[in-house]
């Protein structure tokens, strides 16, 4: 599987959660599989993804699920510790790792080669990382979700893209129509 | 009241309740009081432009963000405060060690210190500069500005605010 048909088989399971989400590529998907005030979209800021999920799982109770890449995890690399020390039992990191860089052309990435992205996280302290195929990634998402503890999910995929347009939502409506979805 | 303890009350007295820092010879009175603080989140973050996403979360969350950082990181952050903190209009104080400046003892130190004001005035970014320890005077109603008008402020505090470098 590619990335845009796992988004498209956990988009249920997202829905009624808060979800912060790549840039790029990523954030087209979701936006067109299933655009809903819940959804943060990314615009910018390579790598950010996870850091952003975890500041507001530490700032609310509701479930997060920050959405990130392979090649924006290790663009950020210093989060996995800054996650592991600073427990969120209601944030779940997803990683569609598919060793590339989707949004660029599909080149490669490190974590496509000797590098894995699991046994870094595991490393770096996180307790509770799950590393698993496109075809289990609901299942995993689930279970991550029901477990009420923080939880990486490392989903191994297939490199590829579908061709979709660009957000041009305004970036102030994006937040302003989150954040009013996290107070609800 | 110690610059210490005055810095971290103005910002409990401006509900800033999550703060992350990069550590820093001499912010590391604040970062010990902060970490102290009961009413403050403290999460330490491993490079700047990953705190500031940070912040962005924990205010999207429904709390007041900060970040406590050398100027070297301005360096780092450009792409980030563009793009995240500036683009969803998002307000940040940044308070920040302005290393290079009068009684530096480190010369590389000064070869950013000649690009802080320069970078964040070509960013628009409002930027106050402590030089006395009365200048802290206007924190709290620096903090009030940035959170009435949503965006990342500039404090920047030189040698000179924090009396020297001690035996360097």
């Amino acid at each position: 599987m590619i990335r845009s048909e796992i988004l498209r088989e956990i988009a249920p399971i997202l829905n009624p959660h808060l979800v912060v989400c790549n840039i790029g590529l990523p954030s087209q998907e979701l936006h067109m599989i299933d655009d809903n005030a819940r959804n943060f979209y990314m615009l910018g800021t390579m790598g950010l993804s996870s850091s952003i999920g975890l500041g507001l799982a530490l700032a609310q109770d509701k479930t997060v699920i920050s959405i990130d890449g392979d090649g924006s995890v290790l663009t950020n690399l210093g989060t996995l510790p800054t996650i592991a020390n600073n427990v969120a039992d209601n944030y779940i990191l997803l990683i569609i790792d598919n060793g590339s860089y989707g949004s660029t052309g599909d080149q490669p990435t490190y974590a496509g080669m000797k590098t894995s992205l699991t046994a870094v996280a595991q490393a770096c302290g996180c307790e509770n990382v799950v590393e698993v195929q496109d075809v289990d990634c609901g299942k995993a998402l689930e279970a991550a979700i029901a477990s009420k503890k923080m939880t990486v999910i490392v989903c191994k995929c297939d490199s590829g893209n579908i061709k979709l347009p660009v957000i041009t939502k305004d970036p102030v409506v994006i937040r302003d129509r989150f954040m009013t979805a996290v107070q609800a | 009241m110690s610059i210490d303890k005055k810095i971290v009350a103005d910002l409990v007295a401006n509900d800033v309740s999550f703060v992350t820092t990069v550590p820093c010879k001499q912010l590391a009175g604040v970062i010990d009081e902060i970490d102290r603080s009961e009413d403050i989140f403290h999460i330490p973050s491993n490079k700047e432009d990953e705190g500031m996403g940070l912040c962005a979360g924990a205010w999207m969350g429904g709390k007041r963000p900060a970040i406590i950082m050398q100027n070297t990181a301005i360096g780092v952050t450009i792409n980030t405060l563009a793009t995240l903190t500036q683009y969803y209009r998002m307000p940040l104080p940044m308070l920040i060690s302005y290393r290079g400046e009068l009684r530096e003892p480190v010369a590389c130190q000064v070869e950013m210190a000649v690009h802080t004001k320069a970078l964040l005035n070509q960013m628009n970014i409002p930027t106050y500069h402590f030089h006395k320890e009365s200048d802290a005077d206007e924190l709290d109603a620096i903090l009030k500005y940035t959170f009435m008008c949503n965006k990342p402020v500039a404090i920047l505090t030189d040698a000179s605010f924090w009396g020297g470098y001690g035996d360097q």
